[in-house]
């Protein structure tokens, strides 16, 4: 019999990474982790959620690639509390702001007793149900570092993580909002090659989360990222991801709605070029009343560029007056770019309000020469077409300083390509 | 200023010939007006000359300034000095009113070689040109006619007009969905920039606009031809009469 291509990718993928040392209720979960990824195994191209989405490159043993160049702060000018990421080498701030707790897993992982323990891979392992995410569950064993940020109070300064260096780095990071707290988190930068980065979010009752993520103009990026997120009662949970080009880009986001009233709003404004891959897939799980759910997802794509979306809606019985709503959407700009997108809608509730749409189109060519009929070039009244465009995704960060802040970059980057 | 001689114009997509021989002359500092029955081929005119896609002139010529316009893309027919004020403005989400101008006012003044206009002195103009049309702070804020009223629309093609200084002004149906107080409105806007160094060509269906915008020629169009040329008093014959009288004479 022929090895299963699966295992074998698996198998090799395993032997070339060596447990992080230490046990403790960390090395407890990382046996846990890889225990359900060898159950499940990384995947492959005929996994339902991978048949858009080539996982080799993600979960091939070593990233041939080229460290990409790191481009300059997006959030330069702002004043946030930054955290430097070095490959897997943190510097968490002395000081912090009030109701803010802010340290590395490594630390965290020493102490017999952590908060972070009941987070670190729990979200992760129920966010693998019904649909596995093994790489995932790789990042959960083999995190070799990582931030755990608590906010008991309302945090006004945004956290901003910025990542440099590395190679191949796998980042875990574990987010606590309190009751009543709220906090902002920001991410940048290029940590290397590839990188694999886990977030697990648990957002007590009334606490606030909110989260913008901008992967800057870098084409040789290879990006895997995970959210997951339990959303508790009247709780609120916001994020964003600006990505300008990246060759390699699978951002998954799995938020379950756990406590009535609770709102969840995820967006996504992508553009790229050539052999830009860009995914969203997007598990959204309403199991309380009265919540609302929003998934707003906008690609542009030029010259053979591939956009996936994956969204799901799952209402669970008994989550009774759900408000779910997703949209997804793509601007192609010539004949060769794809965009493949599966709204999925399941629901168990009778008294809900769900609504999808998923549109592609070419652009406006009356909205396009009336520009050029004012003077602008046809490159430069494309670009505010595609601004346009995307506007509406940007729309969603709640901030208006950092909405503006970002459509700058936004703007300043498509204007450079 | 614009010379336009024996113009033939087809749909490119399909064997329809849509202007059958134009004839148009308009002279710095005056006001052509053109008139003419729907389908006669005022509007397309008005696209040919801008530079829209989807036409294809298979006869004749036009030029602005002694320069043929129809080998140029839409911009440089704009940084030449061309300007449609659009029947239909077109929204634009996410763009604000002001960074389009402004992108629009320097990309022509980069074409022609000249310097951008500052933050600053691009500010102090377009206050003191939106405050004639009585467009608000939050007009200029808004995104490019998202929102607005089919009166504040036209009044922001007016202030686009404004801004950009054109040579040649085409105003293609600026009276439709107008009520009588948006069309002074706008009138007066476009008196205002009424220069003897600066030409405009009017395309509308009635006379009424041209009580408030005074035409000093008159044009009848019928079938993809100016049938008939004359005076102020022509448009108030179209009125009183309609076309019948005008293109069974002219047949």
């Amino acid at each position: 019999m022929a090895a299963d291509p699966k295992q074998q990718a698996t198998d090799e993928r395993l032997a070339a990474l060596t447990l992080p040392e230490g046990g403790g209720w960390l090395g407890a979960a990382r046996k846990d982790a890889l225990g359900r990824l060898q159950a499940v195994r990384l995947p492959g191209r005929r996994d339902e959620y991978w048949r858009y989405t080539n996982p080799t490159p993600l979960v091939q043993t070593a990233p041939a690639l080229d460290v990409p160049d790191q481009v300059e702060d997006p959030f330069a000018g702002l004043d946030t509390l930054v955290v430097t990421i070095d490959g897997d080498d943190i510097s968490v701030p002395d000081t912090v702001p009030d109701g803010l707790e802010i340290g590395t897993l490594r630390n965290a992982a020493g102490a017999d007793i952590h908060w972070a323990k009941d987070v670190y891979g729990r979200r992760e392992a129920a966010g693998s149900r019904p649909v596995s995410r093994p790489l995932a569950m790789l990042n959960s064993a083999f995190a070799t570092n990582g931030l755990v940020i608590r906010a008991t109070g309302q945090v006004t300064q945004p956290i901003h993580i910025r990542t440099t260096g590395g190679t191949d780095p796998i980042l875990h990071h574990v987010v606590k909002v309190e009751s009543g707290a709220s906090v902002t988190l920001l991410e940048s930068g290029v940590a290397g090659a590839r990188s694999n980065i886990v977030t697990e979010i648990e957002v007590a009752d009334t606490g606030t989360f909110h989260h913008i993520r901008v992967d800057g103009p870098v084409r040789a990026r290879h990006v895997n990222t995970h959210l997951f997120a339990r959303l508790g009662t009247e709780s609120t949970f916001k994020s964003f991801t600006l990505s300008a080009h990246g060759a390699l880009t699978r951002n998954e986001a799995v938020i379950e709605l756990t406590g009535d009233d609770a709102v969840s709003h995820i967006a996504g404004a992508a553009f790229g070029q050539g052999d830009f891959h860009h995914d969203d897939t997007v598990f959204v799980t309403h199991d309380a009343e009265n919540c609302e759910s929003r998934q707003v997802y906008k690609k542009v794509l030029r010259d053979g560029a591939v956009g996936v979306f994956q969204g799901k809606i799952l209402v669970k019985e008994g989550a009774q007056k759900t408000d779910g709503y997703q949209i997804s959407q793509s601007l192609l700009l010539d004949d060769d770019s794809v965009f493949l997108a599966k709204p999925e809608l399941e629901i168990y509730a009778d008294d809900v309000a769900c609504s999808h749409g998923s549109t592609t189109g070419a652009i406006d060519e009356t909205a396009l020469f009336y520009l050029r009929s004012r003077g602008v070039p046809e490159r430069d009244a494309t670009n505010l077409l595609v601004l346009s465009f995307l506007a509406e995704a940007v729309e969603e960060i709640e901030d208006e300083g950092l909405r503006a802040h970002v459509s700058e970059r936004l703007a300043d980057w498509l204007s450079r390509d | 200023m614009l010379e336009i001689r024996n113009l033939h114009v087809k749909l490119e997509e399909e064997d329809k010939q849509i202007l059958r021989g134009v004839d148009l002359t308009v002279e710095a500092g005056k006001v052509h007006a053109i008139m003419g029955p729907n389908g006669s081929g005022k509007s397309t005119l008005s696209y040919v000359l801008s530079g829209r896609d989807g036409y294809e002139v298979t006869d004749g010529t036009a030029t602005l300034g002694g320069e043929d316009i129809l080998a140029m893309e839409p911009e440089e027919r704009a940084a030449a000095g061309l300007f449609l004020a659009f029947q239909y403005p077109v929204e634009i989400p996410g763009v604000g009113n002001m960074t389009f101008l402004r992108t629009a006012v320097n990309a022509q003044r980069k074409a022609r070689g000249q310097e951008e206009v500052s933050a600053g002195d691009f500010l102090k103009l377009i206050r003191e040109k939106a405050k004639a049309l009585k467009i608000d702070a939050d007009m200029l804020k808004r995104p490019v006619n998202v929102g607005f009223s089919g009166g504040e629309k036209k009044r922001n093609e007016i202030l686009q007009m404004a801004m950009l200084e054109p040579k040649m002004c085409i105003l293609d149906e600026t009276d439709s969905g107008l009520d009588v107080d948006a069309m002074k409105l706008v009138a007066e806007g476009v008196n205002a920039l009424r220069d003897e160094g600066r030409g405009f060509l009017v395309i509308t269906h009635y006379q009424r606009l041209l009580n408030h915008i005074r035409p000093d020629v008159v044009h009848i169009m019928s079938e993809g031809r100016i049938v008939q040329t004359g005076g102020p008093e022509l448009a108030l014959e179209v009125e009183e009469n309609g076309y019948g009288n005008i293109l069974e004479g002219a047949a």
